[in-house]
């Protein structure tokens, strides 16, 4: 089976086109959405970071940044820097360069001002533009797609039909040769167990525990104790009886193929099948360090609505919430509401997730982005100096 | 009367309400080749679970396969089950491994 992608220089296949320009400190965001603007098929990330970080943070900041230009969704990079940030552009060229992606870099300070960087940008994202759309889709394996699952805005319909239908989804892309990413590691808690022992090796199922172990001390440090606060009261009122359930709910949308392998934020996957990656529950920052591993096409259920987006990676929004799909139709893509209905099964469900996926690989555009959400935010894991 | 309420997996012994359903009410649930035939003796919520036959004290209560909890107390058949009725296992993680 095949999608319709685009084949790049370093052998990865991509579902979109985008030329992207990256701002590598908070201080050149502006510069890179005035770079951008009223350019069809340029986007830029509204990066805040990249200042006054250090070590292990300034790391993972410099980490995300590399693994959008290294996404396969992206043609062609523009790195903008300001000329005295923590991260530098030309330290964040050189690292996408290595993938043999053409990739420039300019800095506010030594090119004359916002003004002129604008300029000058917008000269080379036009040059690599009329570049791009020489790019022709071709037939691509599906066992080169990595999928990433995600929930949010979740309902008492998200862990009965719409994340066991995705599941079905991701199924049948790993039995295609595929990979799917599995994260939000505090919402695992209390089902981490059940990943663990679907893990290929013992070292696998530890990182998985020793993952949520993680989360829970966070939680303690702070004073709070997520076994007891979970499940919520309005959990409870909505009829979640413990936290197994809840985090049972979330978790089915990685189907029920083993575990490959368990990678910490932002890393790509080196293994096919099921992956999980340990990343915050927060939507964006989660979204974020997916598409960071490489991530070329994500799916997102949801049972309250909600409409996130990436700046370079379609997110298919899934709900089995009927009455979200007619209230927020310009948000949402796939409606599952009739398996609660008894009028489809969840394997009809998930075969028709996973042609979605497919048509959306191959450039069916997705509602998000049709309304232009470019939602981009990185965890951070240290104090900023 | 059909479709009121899900049952996940083949292992479940709950099914969940998918609308508020009346005490007295006899429900006929199917799940792929299973079918169960339940009265509810009492009113359970939309999205809250029941018993799909006499659960135990001390037993798993099984959703989505898998076990979400133990039966603190016997659950019959058809009964509401929730916080009153199950707590957490707390499973150790190293269990699993």
């Amino acid at each position: 089976m095949t999608f319709q992608g685009y084949r790049r220089s370093d052998g990865k296949a991509g579902t979109r086109n985008h030329v992207l320009v990256i701002p590598s400190v908070g201080c050149s965001q502006h510069v890179a959405d005035a770079i951008t603007r009223n350019l069809k098929g340029a986007a830029y990330l509204p990066n805040i970071l990249g200042c006054g970080q250090i070590g292990a943070d300034r790391e993972q900041t410099k980490r995300v940044l590399v693994g959008f230009g290294t996404n396969p969704n992206v043609f062609a990079v523009l790195v903008v820097g300001l000329g005295c940030e923590s991260v530098p552009a030309r330290e964040v060229a050189e690292a996408i360069s290595e993938s043999g992606k053409r990739v420039e870099f300019i800095e506010i300070q030594s090119s004359g001002g916002p003004r002129k960087t604008t300029a000058s940008g917008r000269r080379f994202v036009r040059a690599m533009l009329a570049e791009a759309a020489r790019a022709a889709r071709e037939p691509i394996p599906l066992n080169e797609l990595i999928l990433g699952t995600e929930c949010g805005g979740s309902d008492y319909t998200s862990g009965l039909a719409s994340n066991p239908a995705l599941g079905v989804a991701s199924d049948l892309l790993i039995a295609a040769g595929g990979t799917v990413i599995l994260s939000e590691t505090p919402e695992l808690i209390g089902a981490e167990h059940i990943i663990a022992r679907r893990a290929r090796t013992l070292d696998v199922g530890r990182k998985v525990i020793e993952a949520t172990a993680w989360w829970e001390k966070q939680a303690i440090d702070s004073g709070q104790n997520i076994r007891e606060a979970n499940p919520s009261p309005g959990n409870i009122a909505g009829g979640i009886t413990t936290l197994e359930e809840k985090s049972l709910g979330c978790i089915y949308k990685a189907g029920t193929a083993p575990l490959e392998e368990a990678i910490p934020y932002a890393f790509a996957p080196t293994r096919k099948g099921l992956v999980f990656m340990d990343t915050p529950a927060h939507d964006i920052e989660q979204l974020t360090g997916m598409v960071a591993g490489g991530a070329q096409i994500v799916v997102f259920t949801t049972g309250r609505g909600t409409p996130i987006g990436s700046p370079i990676a379609p997110v298919i929004k899934l709900t089995a919430n009927g009455e979200l799909y007619r209230t927020m139709r310009d948000a949402i893509d796939v409606d599952v509401s009739r398996v609660l209905k008894g009028s489809e099964t969840l394997k009809d469900a998930g075969q028709r997730i996973f042609e979605q996926i497919i048509a959306v690989a191959s450039g069916k555009s997705t509602k998000a982005e049709r309304l232009g959400q470019r939602d981009f935010c990185i965890f951070t894991i240290g104090t900023h100096i | 009367m059909k479709c009121k309420a899900i049952i996940i997996s083949e292992k479940d012994n709950v099914a969940t309400a998918l609308e508020s359903i009346e005490a007295g009410t006899t429900l006929s649930i199917e799940h792929q080749a299973r079918t169960e035939r339940i009265t509810l003796p009492s009113t359970v919520p939309a999205g809250h679970k029941f018993a799909l036959c006499e659960i135990g004290a001390g037993e798993y209560v099984v959703k989505y396969g898998e076990p979400i909890g133990i039966a603190v107390v016997r659950i019959l058949p058809g009964e509401h089950a929730h916080v009153h009725n199950i707590r957490s296992h707390e499973k150790k993680a190293e269990e699993g491994l």
